[in-house]
């Protein structure tokens, strides 16, 4: 799969995500984002392979260790904080965004992470995670979508799909999934992005990006449950099948794949995209990905073209970024705007005894 | 005296009996408000269930509750009339608007007949005045619609009340020119409509004495009138203050708790931040994450979002981050009673986690109260790492008093006392443990993200003893389990011992009590006194840990009477750690309890204890005022 740098989004004005967090000239490597905690995955799991590379891709962010703090809720990824050398917070079921905001509100020198599963934030978490990405919290909220419930062995999650068989679902799951990307974008996120556990640098560069934008950025990481859901990716990770399986996003450039023999166009009736063989139209029809266009619709109908059943086909990259005032700058800011400047603790007693002395007082001599 | 407002909730009582008694309170009586409002915003007009009202009581002497039997109704409709009149004693004063009593609104009521015409009402003092009529004559040249004139006749009743006890009226106009500043007309008639009422009592001869009352004496200092919720959010800007921390709110708007998160909106200068998030548990969630980052987290609710909280105030037992928790009790279960007052999370505030999950308990006693409980619950919270309940409730955080306002000095200091330094071992081999335990209070230390070097992850999984890893080994949940429980045990060191009020002591009966229940039970208390029998009391200000001198108490006395909205959970608390035969004495009808029924609850369990029978004379009726 070919890419461009993500993180050089020509985007001027645009302040960085990690842009208020202190830096370091130490050099850093993955081992020093390594803790002494033994890795308790089952063997195989795709959270290795994310591990492994956010670990060997937080020294390029060059953030002082102790500014990076990583949330997480419950589930076989929520054991993620313990396997990094940083400040990290094992939350509970569903709440890892809410806490994460609590903790990006108060502190802007802070680069926080939020690492969720497909159940922890789209079942029990949904509304935190929604509420999430219409603040605009900065925060990059990685969501392990495995389509299985894991930790609690084998059941359907919201995004297995409808008929599946599980523990739970002996006949076959009659629930009908969520498309995280769909949902996202609906929830008016402002960052949202698609990867692949096993797809080494489109995951870091995708990472890369979602660190540099500033507000939430939602990163879908399909990754493979070798207990209960194997093989649940095997079309868009089997070389013969990914090509075609596979519908990369870079911003800017034709939306094509299966080397090059299909493209996207504009569907006039419905409003979405289709699926055509770019041999049979003119070059200047093919869609071209526009992941900072304001309206998100494009992005949206875009990611209706991600297969709900067995995942024979699905885009992949940024969908959409687009600048918005984040809440926590927002609320920060409101604050400097009524604090007196250097007020210290000697002023700040004053003005508690002008407070509660204030309104409509008399003495008793 | 106690006065009664009552009308239909879109009448403006609200507002009427607070303006009354912020002139009680500027001319220096002693004062307790009972707001009493449905939680419909605006329901059927005209209805019973529409009826809002506010009482006052004040007095030029130490009084403790808002009063059993208000000695004057105004009563605006005839609902207002019905719905307020079996709380009146015989020969109180009526003053009626009856523009309202039309057919309709009579019906309305229930009313078949006008209970003006016939002599229903003759042991009253009834005055039937026209406030609608007069109202909307006395703001004609402000060229209002009838509609909205005959709104400001809550300000006519207003003036004629603050004549008949010599209310000074500057505060109120004031207040009116202030409130209505954009809309000159309605200011304008407002403030018209009040002087009318004021002109109308001072000429017409219907009420012949102005009463006086004169101005308490209470003990020296600068007062204030002071609502609990205003108290409650004021202290938690003085613990932000006094601990040096950056109060962090996160809430979901919630009758009664909500004017909480409304006053400290209003207070970024004293770096607080507000979020109001989607839901309760998100509230309560934001407010860990930011004690996690070493603001002072407090998220404020009413019973049912402490049910949605139990398991993030479980996380916070367990990762050990301080974090207050408001509860402003309403009546319950369920959605219950949300503007009414009770007790009943008392037991959920105990015990409603799963696990052993022992959490400390802070009650205020008063409206003004809530101050200092508030900075203490954020004392305990910050030093011993801790979620810390705080139970105030709805008759407290709406109803009022005067205050005095403390100096800055009186109040403690609280050291967040970070941790910078590696805790364990020694050179190359130095390591942060979060688990590592203060000697003295058992806290973990407090290391914030930002702290170089003491990187460190917490979480809701079982914690190994100091260095804080996942561990599922018996003996160290067990440690573990006991150690958390140790820690809440051993703030019982720092908490004054509970103190008795026995004048004579000759007392055989404690009475026993904690929260807003303290005004009514004082009251019975001195009635029961004034009346020649013995009775001591006590007012719990810790409900976890108790007091390290409670159970000493306990046993000096033959009875004890335990007074509750609710139906006995401090009973049974101290009857489960005392074994102590505590007697309840019960009420869950959302509304204070009344004095005079306690004292003749008090009375008869002193009279069990001493086997004599208890007369209590004119103390045991209600229109006999509190005089001491």
């Amino acid at each position: 799969m070919s890419t461009s740098p993500l993180t050089d989004l020509g985007l001027p004005g645009l302040r960085s995500g990690t842009e208020l967090v202190p830096t370091t000239d130490e050099k850093q490597t993955g081992k020093d984002f390594t803790s002494d905690q033994e890795v308790r995955w089952c063997p195989g799991c795709g959270d290795y392979a994310v591990l492994k590379a956010v670990q060997s891709f937080l020294p390029d962010l060059g953030l002082r260790r102790e500014n990076i703090v990583f949330v997480s809720g419950i589930g076989c990824s929520s054991r993620f904080p313990y396997y990094l050398d940083t400040y990290g917070m094992h939350s509970i079921h569903g709440r890892a965004p809410s806490i994460a905001t609590g903790i990006a509100t108060a502190r802007e020198d802070l680069s926080v992470w939020v690492v969720t599963g497909d159940g922890d934030a789209l079942s029990i978490g949904g509304n935190h995670l929604i509420h999430a990405l219409r603040r605009n919290v900065n925060m990059t909220i990685l969501l392990f979508n495995n389509r299985i419930y894991g930790l609690t062995k084998g059941q359907y999650s919201p995004t297995s799909e409808t008929g599946k068989v599980t523990k739970s679902t002996p006949m076959g799951s009659v629930d009908h999934p969520f498309n995280p990307v769909s949902l996202a974008l609906g929830a008016e996120a402002s960052f949202v992005a698609r990867t692949i556990d096993s797809d080494r640098k489109h995951l870091t560069e995708v990472l890369a990006a979602a660190a540099a934008h500033r507000g939430t950025s939602l990163v879908e990481i399909y990754q493979n449950c070798p207990i209960f859901n194997d093989g649940a990716f095997d079309a868009i990770k089997n070389p013969d099948t990914k090509p075609d399986a596979i519908i990369p996003l870079v911003h800017g450039e034709p939306i094509t794949f299966s080397a090059g023999t299909k493209g996207l166009v504009r569907d006039q009736s419905s409003g979405g995209v289709s699926i055509v063989a770019t041999a049979d139209v003119p070059t200047e029809q093919l869609l071209v990905h526009d992941a900072h266009h304001p309206d998100p619709s494009q992005a949206f109908a875009i990611s209706r073209l991600t297969e709900m059943g067995y995942l024979n086909q699905t885009p992949i990259g940024i969908f959409r970024q687009v600048e918005r005032t984040t809440y926590d700058d927002a609320a920060r800011e409101q604050v400097t705007a009524a604090t007196t400047g250097d007020d210290d603790a000697a002023d700040q007693s004053a003005r508690l005894a002008a407070l509660i002395g204030g309104g409509d007082t008399w003495t008793i001599l | 005296m106690i006065i009664r407002f009552a009308g239909d909730s879109g009448d403006g009582m609200q507002l009427t009996g607070d303006r009354f008694t912020q002139e009680t309170a500027a001319f220096g009586n002693d004062l307790v408000t009972l707001p009493n409002f449905p939680a419909e915003i605006r329901a059927p007009q005209g209805t019973l269930p529409g009826v809002s009202s506010f009482q006052v009581h004040f007095a030029d002497h130490d009084i403790l509750t808002a009063g059993d039997a208000p000695d004057v109704l105004v009563a605006m409709n005839p609902a207002a009339l019905r719905a307020n009149l079996g709380d009146l004693h015989k020969g109180a004063t009526i003053i009626v608007d009856t523009h309202d009593f039309t057919a309709r609104n009579l019906t309305k009521a229930g009313y078949s007949d006008n209970p003006l015409d016939g002599e229903s009402l003759d042991a009253y003092s009834v005055h039937p005045v026209d406030l609608t009529g007069m109202t909307v004559a006395a703001v004609k040249e402000f060229g209002l619609s009838r509609k909205d004139a005959s709104r400001a006749k809550n300000m006519f009743a207003l003036g004629l009340l603050s004549w008949m006890y010599g209310r000074p009226t500057e505060t109120t106009t004031t207040f009116l020119a202030k409130r209505f500043a954009k809309v000159p007309d309605i200011r304008d008639a407002n403030i018209a409509a009040f002087k009318a009422g004021w002109n109308f009592g001072e000429t017409t001869e219907a009420f012949a004495v102005q009463y006086e009352i004169k101005p308490a004496v209470m003990p020296p200092g600068t007062y204030r009138n002071i609502t609990g919720n205003l108290a409650l959010a004021y202290g938690l800007v003085a613990g932000g203050v006094q601990s040096g921390l950056p109060v962090f709110l996160g809430t979901y708007p919630i009758t009664p708790a909500s004017d909480i998160l409304h006053e400290l909106s209003k207070h970024k200068s004293f770096g607080v931040t507000t979020f109001q998030a989607e839901d309760e548990i998100a509230g309560v969630g934001a407010a860990i994450g930011a004690s996690y980052a070493g603001h002072l987290g407090v998220t404020s609710t009413s019973g049912p979002g402490v049910a949605l909280k139990s398991e993030a105030i479980g996380l916070a037992v367990m990762t050990e981050l301080p974090l207050v928790v408001v509860d402003v009790q309403r009546g319950g279960p369920s959605t219950g009673l949300p503007t009414k007052t009770e007790q009943a999370d008392l037991l959920q505030a105990m015990f409603g986690r799963n696990g052993e999950a022992p959490v400390p308990i802070v009650a205020p006693q008063s409206p003004g109260d809530c101050f200092a409980a508030a900075v203490e619950a954020t004392r305990i919270a910050v030093t011993y790492r801790t979620p810390v309940l705080l139970l105030s409730d709805g008759y407290l955080a709406n109803g009022s008093e005067p205050w005095r306002v403390p100096s800055i000095d009186e109040l403690p200091a609280i050291d967040p006392d970070f941790a910078t330094e590696k805790n364990h071992g020694s050179g190359d081999d130095a390591e942060f443990w979060p688990y590592l335990r203060d000697d003295a209070t058992l806290a973990r230390p407090w290391a914030i993200p930002g702290t170089p070097g003491l990187e460190h992850r917490i979480g809701g999984l079982e914690k190994g003893d100091g260095h804080g890893n996942i561990s599922y080994d018996p003996a160290n949940h067990d440690f573990m389990v006991r150690t958390r429980q140790a820690k809440v045990d051993r703030i019982a060191d720092s908490i004054p011992p509970v103190e008795v009020d026995d004048p004579s002591g000759e007392a055989k009966v404690l009475v026993l009590g904690w929260g807003s229940t303290y005004g009514p039970i004082g009251a019975g208390v001195r009635r029961v006194r004034k009346a020649g029998y013995h009775v001591a009391q006590a007012h719990l200000r810790h409900l976890n840990p108790f007091p390290a001198n409670l159970g000493e108490v306990l046993k000096g006395y033959d009875k004890v009477l335990v007074p509750e909205m609710n139906l006995g959970q401090l009973s049974l608390l101290l009857r489960a750690k005392y074994l102590v035969d505590a007697v309840g004495y019960n009420h869950v009808r959302g509304l204070p309890l009344k004095a005079t029924e306690l004292a003749h609850a008090i009375g008869e369990l002193v009279g069990q204890a001493e086997g004599i029978d208890i007369d209590l004379g004119v103390w045991g009726e209600p229109t006999q005022k509190e005089h001491i």
